[in-house]
């Protein structure tokens, strides 16, 4: 019990203590104390609100500790914990402790690969551990760029609010990337022995929900909640019983997950109305014409090719243009997507070898195809991926 | 109030500007942000520094008074000037080593000063 609330009210008690005591460690320290207390106090009866029991008891230590450690500046760190600042500084659109903090552990002072870690850190309430175990980092690496990320919020001064308007578009663009980070990190771990990281999955979901409900205009943040659910949705079908990697065009989609694809096809047709495309909401409405279609066959490529024209120029980039080849090879056949494909420099990618070597043997190069393949594997270090590159080698001969 | 110190760096390999009319503009430019910047009251201190070729490095923690006629740092880059300003966070600093950046045509570094 204790341990579901954590996981639901830990973020949300760190960013309200974090905006009363200014110090995000001094936060984090203090809340995982309160939960402590939690294990005790509650095993009689539940509080009526937990959030709010957690806050005050964390506040109450914060306050004990301050007057034990720093006499010199104990009055005001009483003053301003006995009595919070009124709310006056607000700067950015929307009030909201969480958001704040999303915003400040995505910071583009913090170093890319510390944003990640800090925000599954203190939003999702991960332990140091189980985000080093998630991005298969050694725990010293990640306790290192937590500890140095959180001492230049702290000495930089990097402020605990959402930006400014003017900023928003820049800094929204790189917490909304944060969350697709964990989502993907979740959906294809790049190396390991499972397909998918449930947790981490469902923590991106979550963020990502939590900053469409804080900032409902946003559309891009509403494409991205809309993409992580049409994405989710196939997940109990990407796997057969045995564990092995199942592809799109085989997946038996009365497994997908229709109240997922309902809630993503809803974003999506929220976005087309406002009309005003970003990488994201093409990207979720390219899912969702997968998902309108109830098997393979009937999915409507000339639309899904239309979709990866518009996100190429948006968006340009080696991927994009070859997911955009695998589209056209659907509408116009692998010989002219295998030229797309060769064109493109992405040597070090294993899907493009893994797509290079689909088109080759639907066009009867077998040879050329098998050792496609072969260098597929080469550059996956996930074992689910690695059986299904082997099963096709093996259909080959 | 945070104190922060705003650094240019030049690649001293290369001539820091490329024309004689170039650098007056910046110049210009930097005499703008100056006066700006002290009207808003952020200014507390700055100026630019002869090359790094003028500077004489001592060393006197082992109590030998070693000096040596070089900077300490053997890389191109040196620090070619600087500014001390105050902005109430890191946002507010950000935002000014953008306009001091634009207006020297040079990379900015920023770093809070210890407070107390």
């Amino acid at each position: 019990m204790v341990a579901r609330i954590y996981r639901e009210e830990y973020g949300r008690c760190v960013a309200t203590l974090t905006r009363v005591c200014g110090d995000l460690t001094l936060a984090e320290d203090m809340v995982q104390e309160a939960f402590t207390t939690a294990l005790t106090a509650w095993s009689e009866r539940l509080p009526p609100n937990p959030g709010a029991w957690i806050v005050v008891t964390a506040r109450r230590r914060a306050i004990d500790r301050l007057r034990r450690e720093a006499k010199r500046e104990q009055k005001h760190a009483e003053a301003l914990l006995v009595h919070p600042p009124p709310e006056h500084e607000e700067v950015g659109p929307v009030a909201d402790d969480q958001l704040r903090l999303i915003f400040t552990c995505c910071h583009p002072a913090i170093a890319p690969e510390a944003r990640v870690a800090l925000t599954l850190r203190t939003l999702g309430g991960l332990t140091t551990p189980e985000v080093a175990r998630a991005f298969l980092v050694p725990e010293p690496t990640i306790a290192q760029r937590i500890v140095r990320a959180k001492k230049k919020i702290a000495t930089a001064g990097i402020p605990y609010r959402v930006p400014a308007d003017h900023d928003l578009p820049d800094r929204l663009s790189s917490v909304l990337a944060v969350i697709y980070l964990i989502f993907t990190q979740g959906y294809a771990p790049s190396t390991g022995a499972e397909l998918v990281r449930t947790d981490l999955c469902a923590e991106a979901i979550r963020l990502a929900r939590l900053l469409v409900a804080l900032m409902p205009d946003e559309e891009e943040a509403v494409g991205l909640l809309a993409l992580l659910l049409l994405t989710e949705s196939r997940q109990p079908a990407r796997t057969d019983p045995g564990g092995d990697l199942v592809p799109l065009a085989e997946q038996d989609r009365t497994r997908w997950d229709a109240s997922l694809i309902d809630e993503g096809q809803a974003l999506v047709r929220w976005c087309l109305q406002r009309n005003r495309p970003g990488p994201y909401q093409v990207q979720a409405a390219i899912a969702a014409v997968h998902s309108d279609a109830a098997t393979a066959g009937a999915t409507d490529w000339h639309q899904i090719l239309a979709l990866y024209d518009q996100l190429l120029t948006l968006a340009p980039s080696p991927v994009v243009a070859l997911n955009r080849a695998v589209a056209l090879a659907e509408v116009r056949g692998p010989a002219e997507a295998l030229s797309a494909v060769d064109g493109l420099d992405l040597d070090g990618y294993y899907l493009l070898h893994a797509t290079r070597a689909d088109l080759l043997s639907r066009l009867g190069r077998a040879r050329e195809a098998g050792a496609a393949w072969h260098r597929a594997s080469e550059l996956t270090a996930n074992e689910v991926e690695r059986q299904f590159i082997a099963d096709r080698i093996a259909a080959l001969e | 109030m945070t104190q922060y110190l705003l650094s240019v760096w030049h690649d001293y390999d290369q001539p820091p500007y490329s024309d004689d009319a170039t650098m007056q503009q910046a110049f210009a430019q930097v005499d703008a942000f100056n006066k700006r910047i002290t009207e808003a009251g952020q200014w507390v201190f700055g100026g630019g520094l002869e090359a790094p070729s003028t500077a004489t490095t001592v060393d006197n923690s082992t109590g030998q008074g070693l000096v040596t006629d070089a900077p300490l740092a053997e890389t191109r880059e040196q620090i070619g000037g600087f500014w001390v300003v105050e902005a109430p966070d890191l946002d507010a600093a950000l935002a000014l080593a953008q306009d001091a950046s634009a207006a020297c045509m040079g990379p900015v570094e920023v770093r809070p000063f210890q407070s107390e």
